[in-house]
């Protein structure tokens, strides 16, 4: 069976070019970059131009760039720097919205327990932040505000250079979680006004554990790591040499062709979308239409439960993924889902597929074949939709719980 | 999350899969809120249940433990039926990740359902503390919090 991976979202398949890049560096360049022997000084001129090759991508200064572990730390770091600093000047309140990723929530959710204030401010139903809404959330004490620029379920691209410019002009310092949006679409923290920024290699075919976080000149960023000078004293430890030089080389080729993926892969996202909203009844798409990633579809399908479609879909070879309580541990669906204002039943029964550049037509035609099938299958063996059949359950209508 | 052959096995080609339309009890326990909702129909002659269907929605475990516990019960005795644990269903299917014992739970309480449905119908008494299912396997009010 051949397997068609569309859960991009997740993780992408590594470049070619990129495990090279890494394969040399390990094979070859292993030298430590704070060693001063020429193998050393090769290592360091390697990771140098590596963060030359990101800055300029982003639109940035290369001694803006911070390599982390991944995009979680790069969003604990901000965060929790920011919300330090500002508490020194007195500000506790910070800004964010409800659909951030678990790596934003929980850090702003620790920081309450320890005193801050959260203002999270609402998505609507088509997963777009308003930014009339981040302008009233602006207080006197704001420390900081931290909005993701794509979201990661429903691919929903939220008005970063507006709300940069909001925020500068109000003396706030903004930050933007964009894993989901580097090497995808295209991002520059000069013009949007964007003070810090988190992104992560595995997201745009790049080696997984490392990322890294801009912060713009002038902001103040705490330590994160106390050791050696590594990453201009703020992150201590030798540098991921290999990691570090796989990402320069997966942003960059993500970014070479970023108009070119990104029409191609849009125009299979937008065939598979029309495709199963006409062939499965009572089926929708969350999240905007248009202002979405490129490769990013988030369908709910009334009636059935995340979990078995994913593994239904799994059995036929498509790699997918759900927002479905099932597929997280927990009992409740997707807090992404929710802040659309989805009902929980309707939540239950979401699908997430994520295209890259490598997926093809003849993949998606397959997709569109299957996933009625299956999506019918469990509905022929669910009581919900047998309800929603006969008419004495309008989930339309359904009090948002 | 890994499921075992069994549960794969009762979740790709789940037996027992449909409706009775002169069922003799009916069942129906769990809520869409929390994304499982397991509703058995049962067929019963001279105190043995004959027949047995489900509909289910939900996760795979929860359509995989609905088809374990009607066969399970499937041309047994209602007293016995009535026995049937979620323990009984985990170990048929052997094993459950801790997060999905849930689902086994509202098995065990959907064929109770049905049995005290059919008890109702036909004005049997019984102990209603045997029956101590309100519909739900309590996990939602876990979600609620």
């Amino acid at each position: 069976m051949k397997l068609i991976y569309v859960d991009n979202a997740a993780t992408t398949a590594m470049s070619g070019a990129v495990i090279g890049a890494m394969e040399k560096s390990m094979r070859e360049d292993y030298g430590n970059p704070s060693s001063l022997h020429s193998m050393g000084q090769r290592s360091a001129e390697r990771v140098r131009a590596a963060r030359e090759t990101i800055a300029k991508r982003l639109g940035c200064r290369s001694n803006e760039i911070y390599f982390t572990s991944g995009g979680t730390e790069a969003d604990n770091w901000a965060i929790r720097s920011c919300a330090k600093n500002g508490e020194k000047r007195g500000k506790r309140h910070i800004i964010s919205t409800k659909f951030e990723h678990h790596a934003v929530l929980h850090t702003l959710q620790a920081l309450e327990k320890e005193g801050f204030e959260v203002t999270y401010i609402d998505v609507n139903e088509n997963g777009i932040v308003k930014v009339g809404d981040v302008e009233k959330a602006i207080r006197g004490d704001t420390a900081f505000v931290t909005i993701m620029y794509a979201n990661n379920e429903i691919g929903t691209i939220q008005p970063i250079a507006e709300i940069g410019r909001l925020c500068r002009e109000n003396g706030v310092v903004f930050h933007t979680d964009a894993v989901q949006a580097v090497g995808h679409i295209d991002i520059n923290v000069e013009k949007e006004n964007i003070d810090m920024l988190s992104f992560s290699s595995h997201k745009f075919h790049g080696p997984k554990g490392i990322g890294g976080l801009y912060c713009r000149k002038g902001i103040i960023l705490n330590n994160m790591i106390f050791g050696g000078a590594q990453e201009r004293n703020k992150r201590a430890g030798t540098e991921n040499v290999p990691q570090i030089i796989g990402t320069a080389a997966a942003l960059d080729e993500a970014c070479s062709g970023l108009e070119k993926n990104a029409a191609y892969v849009t125009a299979l996202r937008d065939r598979l979308i029309d495709s199963i909203l006409s062939s499965v009844p009572r089926s929708r798409l969350n999240g905007d239409r248009e202002n979405r990633l490129p490769g990013n579809i988030s369908f709910c399908f009334e009636g059935i439960e995340g979990e078995s479609l994913l593994l239904m879909l799994d059995l036929k070879g498509i790699c997918a993924s759900s927002g479905s309580a099932c597929t997280s541990g927990s009992l409740d669906p997707s807090h992404v889902l929710l802040a659309l204002g989805l009902p929980h039943e309707i939540a239950h029964g979401s699908l997430r597929i994520s295209l890259s550049e490598n997926n093809t037509s003849q993949e998606v035609d397959f997709i569109a074949e299957i996933l009625p099938q299956i999506v019918s299958k469990l509905r022929e063996m669910s009581p919900v939709w047998e309800k929603i059949q006969i008419g004495e359950k309008e989930v339309n209508t359904y009090a948002i719980q | 999350m890994l499921y075992s052959k069994e549960v794969m096995d009762h979740f790709t080609n789940p037996r027992n899969v449909g409706k009775l339309e002169d069922a003799d009890g009916v069942g129906e326990v769990g809520n869409a809120k929390c994304g499982d909702i397991m509703k058995i129909y049962i067929k019963v002659d001279n105190e043995i249940i004959s027949d047995v269907k489900f509909n289910t929605f939900g996760c795979a475990s929860a359509i995989a433990t609905s088809s374990m516990a009607t066969e399970m019960i499937k041309g047994k005795p209602i007293e016995e039926a009535l026995k049937l644990t979620n323990k009984a269903v985990v170990e048929a299917l052997n094993g459950l990740p801790p997060a999905k014992i849930h689902c086994s739970v509202l098995a065990e309480e959907a064929v109770k359902a049905a049995v005290a449905n059919y008890y109702s119908k036909n004005s049997i008494e019984y102990d209603k503390e045997l029956f101590g299912c309100d519909g739900c396997c309590g996990s939602c009010k876990i979600a609620g919090e």
